[in-house]
């Protein structure tokens, strides 16, 4: 067995979790159904993000260098770092520099890819996480579970709890109203006590040396707002041509990540005000890599909006938890394999290949199709499972003579089942929450050869 | 229907669970095509496209499944089957495996038999009588890949070719699901190697379809059926399962 399907049977014992789970994410989904379908140029959309990640990726090089250029020359300090271990001394040096103590940060994925926050710790400066899914994860000493919703999995008394213990609110209250009332009142000390603030990117924009973030609780902004220093890290597939080509962008990101028109903030950041100061962080922690490679490299098209997993019926079901890399779903299937496949391959077997994801991607990334490649490169990595190797080297010789084919079906029928080849040889794992097929009578082969199908033809039309 | 179609040899397309286990589907697909007048064969001696093993990872491994399919219907100018996902299998990979151009190959004949009555032979007619309730299965590959259906994913004119040909059946109640397009959970492979998230989507899917009220799910894609079929025993449901050509030729 997988490693995902393993946690998985862990994760699905909870019946009521996974209903739960399940109809929470396809609520998500059906919201950005709805609203994708109210513009009417969605999938004109959807081709020109795909077109112009696709043009500015291949030319990644000059679209870099113009942000460079004239990110400084607004006054943005730039930084490149080619890894994690890179970007995290980046910004621990800025840290230094201004002797910090103190850093709040808005959600970012490429934080938890360089596990930024566990480093600065070690270091002596206190992290607060100001999203508010990802403050409770933080107490919970968790990792998110979902990339834009990173507590969906956690029920609001499990919330009650935390926040009762951390910042001492009622444990028996569990009103959302009164918990974010809570969370907003703790957090708003942390942003007045903060001396740095960090966010993430979602489009740099070449031309103008400038990026935008987007949120929907304002934390973002609020973090800048007080703190003399906002540091950014970006991953180097973030760059939009200019801003014309950004307009497509906002419009798709929160349609697809939560069905909203727009992210409730959009704050734009071109050049620091008087007396502060702006870093951003240039990462490629592999992404050349992967633009190298050409069955993946449409994975940095990814806006990260989160739309393939609330589609997945297979994340929907088995939790975040469930996949061993910190992305979960199909993105994450595709991102681990392209990180480190030896160790990831347990999540290849996370996909029914429903090509929902590739459906509903906003950048037209052939999320499925690339699971269905990584599934057949897994014995070049020696990390096929060797009973699935076995059933399929049984079905092929098999299946490739008549003759076998026909006497397994018989001997199948003898005994009142299926052969073990056409279920794949799994009887325990298909019997497991199903009855077995019943063998007919006489195979179509059969009747056919013995005239009993030509019988039948219609003489109606002839 | 096209005049020379008639003129057409049409090779009937059986694939491996048909034949063992659902072979009145087949005969049901030969009745159909014959009722509109096809000239309809079975070459002998069918075993399988080649999908299982390509979905599990093992696409190489169906190369030599491929040349045997792809020698069996030379002869024919249409191949036509009963089932999406497997007719989408030929379609797909069948080029890349036979390393030839699609128009050289099998690839570009075979159909689907929905597909094929809907777009080539066009059928406005069917003489079928079939006075139940029906939740339409609309299976991945006949939706995503196949087209079958328009996804629900997609901001395109919605448009259903199986509901349709389904809509000329007399005394028959069309119903789809609320999700209408989800997965049933099958997945070739991953039916085993993640059993029981196969199967909890499995049990989901169901309880879609039986909350239309509909007696029978009905779709294109015998496999999809054939899991479900697996859940309902188990689970003793009160809905039965019942191939969409089944339904179409109820009357001939
Ligand atoms: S792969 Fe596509 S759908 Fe998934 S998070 Fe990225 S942009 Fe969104």
């Amino acid at each position: 067995m997988s490693s995902h399907a393993k946690a998985a049977a862990q994760f699905i014992k909870n019946t009521e979790r996974t209903a739960w789970h399940d109809q929470a994410l396809f609520f998500v989904r059906q919201k950005r159904d709805n609203v994708a379908k109210n513009i009417d140029e969605w999938e004109v959309l959807r081709t020109k993000a795909s077109q112009i990640k696709e043009h500015t990726v291949s030319n990644l090089e000059h679209y870099l260098t113009t942000f460079e250029k004239n990110a400084k020359a607004n006054g943005i300090q730039v930084h490149w770092a080619s890894d994690a271990d890179e970007h995290n001394k980046i910004v621990a040096e800025i840290i230094e520099n201004h002797k910090a103590k103190k850093l709040v940060k808005s959600k970012s994925m490429l934080t938890e890819e360089c596990e930024l926050n566990h480093f600065l710790e070690e270091n002596g400066t206190e992290v607060v996480e100001t999203d508010l899914g990802e403050r409770i994860m933080q107490f919970l000493k968790l990792p998110p579970s979902h990339i834009v919703l990173p507590a969906i999995h956690v029920k609001r008394q499990e919330v009650a709890e935390i926040f009762n213990k951390e910042i001492h609110t009622d444990a028996n209250n569990s009103d959302p109203a009164y918990l974010t009332q809570a969370a907003r009142m703790h957090l708003r000390e942390k942003f007045i006590e903060a001396d740095i603030s960090m966010t993430g990117v979602n489009f740099a924009v070449a031309e103008e040396g400038a990026f935008v973030v987007c949120t929907n609780e304002g934390n973002a902004d609020m973090g800048t707002s007080f703190a003399n220093v906002h540091i950014a890290s970006m991953g180097i597939e973030k760059l939009v041509p200019n801003y014309e080509s950004l307009g497509i962008f906002t419009r798709l990101l929160a349609r697809s990540a939560t069905g909203q028109p727009i992210t409730t903030y959009t704050a734009h950041y071109k050049k620091p005000a008087k007396g502060k100061e702006i870093h951003i962080i240039l990462v490629d922690n592999n992404r050349t890599e992967i633009l190298k490679d050409k069955d993946h490299s449409n994975m940095l098209k990814c806006i990260r909006c989160g739309a393939c997993m609330n589609t997945c019926p297979v994340y929907r079901r088995t939790g975040g938890y469930s996949y061993s890399y910190f992305i979960p779903g199909p993105l994450g299937i595709n991102l681990s394999m392209l990180k480190e496949p030896k160790k990831h391959s347990g999540n290849v077997s996370a996909c029914s290949l429903c090509y929902s994801c590739s459906n509903v991607c906003p950048a037209k990334i052939d999320l499925a199709e690339q699971i269905y490649k990584w599934r057949q490169d897994l014995d070049k990595y020696g990390e096929a499972d060797p009973m699935k190797k076995m059933v399929v080297k049984g079905m092929k010789k098999v299946m490739g003579s008549p003759g076998l084919f026909y006497a397994a079906i018989k001997s199948g029928r003898l005994i009142n089942h299926m052969p073990r080849f056409m279920v794949y040889n799994g009887l325990n794992d298909w019997g497991k929450g199903r009855e077995m097929p019943v063998i007919a009578l006489k195979t179509f082969n059969e009747m056919w050869k013995k005239g009993e199908v030509r019988s039948n033809e219609s003489s109606k039309n002839k | 229907m096209m005049k020379d179609l008639k003129n057409m040899k049409i090779g009937l397309f059986i694939p491996c669970y048909i034949n063992a286990v659902y072979p009145n589907v087949g005969v049901a697909s030969y009745k159909l095509l014959t009722s509109v007048g096809l000239d309809v064969d079975y070459p002998l001696d069918q075993t399988c496209c080649g999908q299982p093993m390509a979905n599990g990872g093992f696409e190489k491994d169906s190369t030599k499944l491929a040349h045997r399919m792809d020698d069996l219907f030379e002869k024919y100018d249409y191949v036509v089957g009963p089932s999406a996902s497997c007719v989408c299998f030929v379609k797909e990979t069948y080029p890349r495996l036979l390393e030839k151009e699609e128009h050289e190959c099998l690839s570009s004949k075979i159909y689907e038999i929905c597909e094929f009555l809907h777009d080539i032979v066009k059928v406005n007619h069917i003489d079928s009588y079939f006075p139940h309730k029906v939740s339409i299965h609309n299976s991945c590959h006949g939706v995503r890949l196949m087209k079958l259906s328009s996804p629900s994913e997609l901001n395109i004119p919605k448009y259903s070719k199986l509901h349709n040909l389904l809509s000329l059946v007399k005394g028959i109640e069309i119903y789809e699901p609320k999700r209408v397009d989800e997965c049933c959970g099958f997945g070739g492979l991953f039916s085993i190697e993640e059993p029981e998230t196969s199967t909890c989507m499995g049990e989901d899917k169901i309880s879609d379809h039986m909350a239309t009220t509909a007696e029978y799910i009905t779709g294109a894609d015998s496999s999809c059926l054939m899991h479900m079929e697996g859940v309902i025993k188990r689970k003793k449901l009160p809905i039965k399962t019942k191939h969409i050509v089944e339904i179409l030729s109820a009357s001939l």
